[in-house]
């Protein structure tokens, strides 16, 4: 049995209120919000954080392979896996690659992970950042985020939790929606043109999926129905014959349309409520779940629910972190986006990375990885050689803290020093278990922050100097959302 | 092994010092030519009678030709030394302790920087590559975190740490307002320093050192030659420096309410120069006031004040221009600014002025004391260098 053993959504923190865009500009927007990357956060981040939620989810199962499908990489020749990896410290054994481009990609990962059991087990990381012109509805209704499925084979220390019964595939060249390299914007044709393709190409692989796994429409407890083309998900969702009720949230309201991630994403919220109402007796196993992307084409996955799903705990539901979002400005929005430049402070901008000296430290860069003094117990961080405490040189263990909470000591708030989006928050950070850091905060407001504040760590990419990309790691608050499941 | 200073051995015989500002019709090279045209005209001794240089500077040049260039000095051992805002007390000493050793007569300390023409605002540090996890915070927000620990730990409420920040800013800009070479002369109110536009933490405009450019110099000689040069010679009596490993930064026994490495250096220094009781002993002391909070730290740092009382003190006047222990009457970084390679030299320059009586009247202190202590440190809470002298107007 071949299928789903865990699954992790991350939505970022910001969220816009669709109304803002109206209001700012007279024109666009919507009802509802979108979610916002914050400014130090791309795709290879967001997959990051959706790949360490799964993972903590799902604690028996060790990734034989990494994919990543994005169709805004943070770059292109260079693999964004590669990222994900080091901030994951798998071993190098485990190969990372990329999905990219499509915003089929996602599924298309998907789909080879869940039919190509020879490969192990696989960690299909998707994540995506929607960009639009002022006012247009793509801006509106697009959304920003991450999720991440780990598939493998049933085993006793990672049981699988939704059993793959196969799929369906219905493929097209037709141009609905297209955007060439380096551009920040999609262009759409003619809405109805995309609908009167997309209706009848998700119809022929609907009943190719139903045909394949012997399963009749009626008996589908949830089918969800992804897609950027809103008029196209929703007709082709009114067509399915599916029972009342059996359609799924697709979080276009609250999170938006996440691209080459949402299929991922709205299965991950998807298994997640049926693990809850299985886990308090609602529903019983063996339920059957069907997820549908409309994308070039149209791909459908079916898949069944196991007793294990009841014991499955997500490390941080996506209901929970959707419910924790904080408002962000329409100006901000734009100024992160960089539709709308701000006068930066007065200060250089930070060199690029030197390639070979992030190399040297990828455990520490990527994975936050200290040292720990064998006699004295004394964390450093970043990893030294001779201890602080007793000067033992050499006789250090690794001590890994990007799991780790901990406490602000103090912290300040720096209007001066150059950022992409000032001021900076910075704290003085106690872990858990030991170890101090001084280390910038993010998803904070600079008046919200208390001494005794407790932290969690998350990666993010600080900046960018001459396109490289400098990722490490802050801190961020400990949220209710958080807490939910540890 | 063991730390014995020169006692008495090597005299300063001679200095200088530019105007410190925005100098923006002085380039590095004209500054240097100021300090170090005066300091030779103080001592009466040409360039070709030194026999060795060293040229303190942060970021303004490298190696021993930026001093070489300027003053065309042929074939002479001209040396470059950087140790981040304690570079210019770094020249001072090497060239001090060259003399001590016996290997040169006449040794010239040179402190430099031009800063104002980076366009940029603050202090900017040029670092090599890196990985990309170093902390991008200013001084100042890393400063800014000394005051809210110092108020934890010894009970100063939000009101009373800004009278007590106010109260040190007032006091440099008073002394400042008294002296001609120094950046900001004028007076500036309580009232004006609060209602400043923050930088980081709760620290605002009047808490920061000015950002200047600038320089100084010195001539030493063995302490037995001086009064060929002088009648008035500055006499070494210590001269001690502390780097700490950087560890405060990570080691979460470290409160941020303290420097380390400025006790250790201030005790080193003590030792040297045999003093006990700096607070009654000193005629006043020069110290690295980079912001206001580090001001307040040091007074009990440097021994001037019992831990957890200084914040009273700095209320009471202690420090004043008129007080028990005048702390900076040259109006100190905030005031006279802080050009980084220039401002170890500075210090010296206003013992320099004052011990000799030489100071303007309206700063000039009539003490019966003959010693004076300079303070100047590099780096940043946790992770800083210290540098402590006492220096005096007689030999022991």
């Amino acid at each position: 049995m071949r299928g789903i053993v865990g699954a992790a959504g991350y939505v970022p923190y910001r969220r816009l209120e669709r109304a803002q865009i109206a209001s700012f500009l007279g024109s666009g927007g919507g009802k509802g919000t979108r979610a916002v990357a914050s400014h130090d956060e791309d795709t290879t981040t967001m997959g990051t954080e959706a790949a360490r939620l799964a993972l903590r989810g799902a604690p028996g199962s060790a990734p034989d392979v990494v994919w990543f499908a994005t169709a805004s990489p943070a770059y292109l020749d260079k693999t964004n896996a590669t990222a994900v990896h080091a901030a994951l410290r798998l071993p190098n054994e485990v190969p990372a690659f990329d999905f990219g481009g499509a915003l089929r990609s996602g599924t298309g990962a998907l789909a080879a992970a869940l039919c190509a059991g020879g490969i192990g087990t696989a960690l299909v990381v998707s994540a995506d950042q929607r960009d639009g012109l002022p006012t247009s509805s793509d801006e509106a209704a697009g959304g920003d985020a991450g999720a991440a499925l780990i598939v493998a084979d049933d085993g006793p220390g990672a049981p699988v939790v939704a059993e793959f019964l196969g799929g369906g595939s219905a493929t097209d060249e037709f141009t609905d929606r297209w955007r060439t390299p380096g551009e920040q914007r999609s262009r759409v044709w003619e809405e109805r043109f995309g609908e009167t393709r997309y209706v009848p190409l998700g119809l022929e692989a609907w009943a190719r999926a139903l045909k394949t796994t012997g399963i009749d429409a009626s008996s589908v407890a949830r089918v969800a129905v992804t897609g950027m083309h809103a008029r196209a998900v929703k007709a082709l969702a009114g067509k399915l014959g599916v029972a009342e009720g059996a359609l799924a949230d697709d979080l276009s309201a609250s999170v938006g349309q996440a691209g080459a991630a949402h299929p991922a994403l709205v299965l991950t919220a998807l298994l997640e409520d049926e693990a809850r109402s299985q886990a308090a007796g609602e529903v019983p196993a063996g339920r059957v779940l069907a997820l549908i992307h409309l994308a070039d084409g149209a791909d459908v996955t079916v898949l069944r629910t196991t007793s294990a799903l009841a014991d499955w705990r997500p490390a941080r539901p996506v209901a929970a972190q959707v419910a924790d979002g904080a408002a962000l400005p329409y100006g901000k929005y734009l100024s992160w986006r960089g539709l709308l430049e701000l006068e930066p402070p007065r200060r250089p901008e930070p060199p690029r990375v030197s390639s070979s000296a992030a190399w040297r430290s990828e455990d520490w860069k990527f994975g936050f990885v200290g040292s720990k003094d064998r006699s004295s117990g004394a964390v450093h961080l970043p990893p030294a050689r001779i201890s602080m405490k007793g000067g033992a040189f050499d006789e250090m263990d690794p001590v890994p803290l990007a799991d780790a909470t901990g406490t602000v000591v103090t912290f300040t708030v720096d209007r001066m020093a150059y950022s992409p989006s000032p001021p900076i928050v910075f704290a003085v950070v106690d872990f858990d278990g030991g170890g101090r850091f001084p280390i910038e905060l993010t998803d904070v407001d600079a008046d919200a922050i208390a001494m005794g504040d407790r932290v969690e760590m998350t990666f993010r990419r600080l900046f960018t100097s001459d396109g490289i990309h400098d990722y490490f790691w802050k801190a961020k608050p400990v949220r209710a959302g958080s807490k939910a499941g540890g | 092994m063991g730390s014995h200073g020169i006692r008495d051995q090597v005299a300063i015989v001679g200095m200088g010092c530019t105007n410190f500002g925005e100098q923006w019709d002085q380039g590095l090279d004209d500054l240097i030519l100021d300090a170090t045209g005066q300091t030779f005209n103080s001592s009466g001794i040409a360039k070709g009678d030194v026999d060795a240089f060293w040229i303190g500077t942060a970021q303004s040049g490298m190696s021993g030709i930026t001093l070489a260039r300027p003053l065309q000095l042929e074939g002479k051992p001209v040396t470059r030394v950087e140790n981040y805002c304690a570079t210019g007390s770094e020249a001072l000493r090497a060239a001090a302790y060259a003399v001590a050793s016996g290997a040169y007569d006449v040794a010239m300390a040179v402190g430099a920087e031009k800063v104002k023409d980076s366009g940029y605002q603050g202090l900017n540090a040029n670092n090599p590559p890196g990985d990309g996890t170093a902390r991008t915070l200013t001084a100042a927000a890393m400063f800014s975190m000394v005051a809210p620990a110092y108020g934890a730990k010894y009970g100063v409420d939000e009101d009373q740490m800004t009278d007590v920040l106010a109260t040190i800013s007032a006091k440099n800009h008073y002394n400042g307002a008294r002296n001609p070479r120094a950046q900001f002369r004028r007076e500036v109110s309580k009232e004006t320093i609060c209602a400043s536009p923050r930088v980081a933490g709760r620290l605002g405009v009047f808490d920061c050192a000015g950002v200047a450019d600038g320089a100084a110099a010195a001539i030493v000689v063995r302490a037995e030659d001086a009064h060929r040069y002088t009648d008035k010679p500055i006499y070494i009596k210590a001269l001690s420096f502390a780097a700490g490993s950087g560890s405060g930064l990570i080691d979460p026994d470290y409160d941020y309410t303290h420097f380390p490495e400025c006790e250790l250096a201030a005790r080193d220094a003590y030792a040297q120069a045999g003093i006990t009781d700096p607070r009654h002993q000193l005629a006043f002391a020069e110290v690295h006031d980079c912001f206001t909070p580090t001001e307040l730290v040091l007074m009990e740092d440097l021994g001037f004040a019992e831990r957890g009382t200084a914040w009273k003190e700095v209320l009471a006047g202690t420090f004043a221009l008129d007080g028990e222990l005048p702390i900076n009457p040259d109006g100190g970084l905030k005031s006279f600014g802080h050009p980084v390679g220039a401002s170890g030299l500075r210090m010296f320059f206003e013992c320099w002025l004052q011990l000799r009586g030489e100071a303007t009247p309206e700063r000039q202190l009539h003490s019966e004391r003959t010693l004076a202590l300079t303070h100047n440190l590099g780096g940043y809470p946790g992770e800083m260098v210290s540098f402590v002298s006492v220096v005096g107007s007689e030999l022991d």
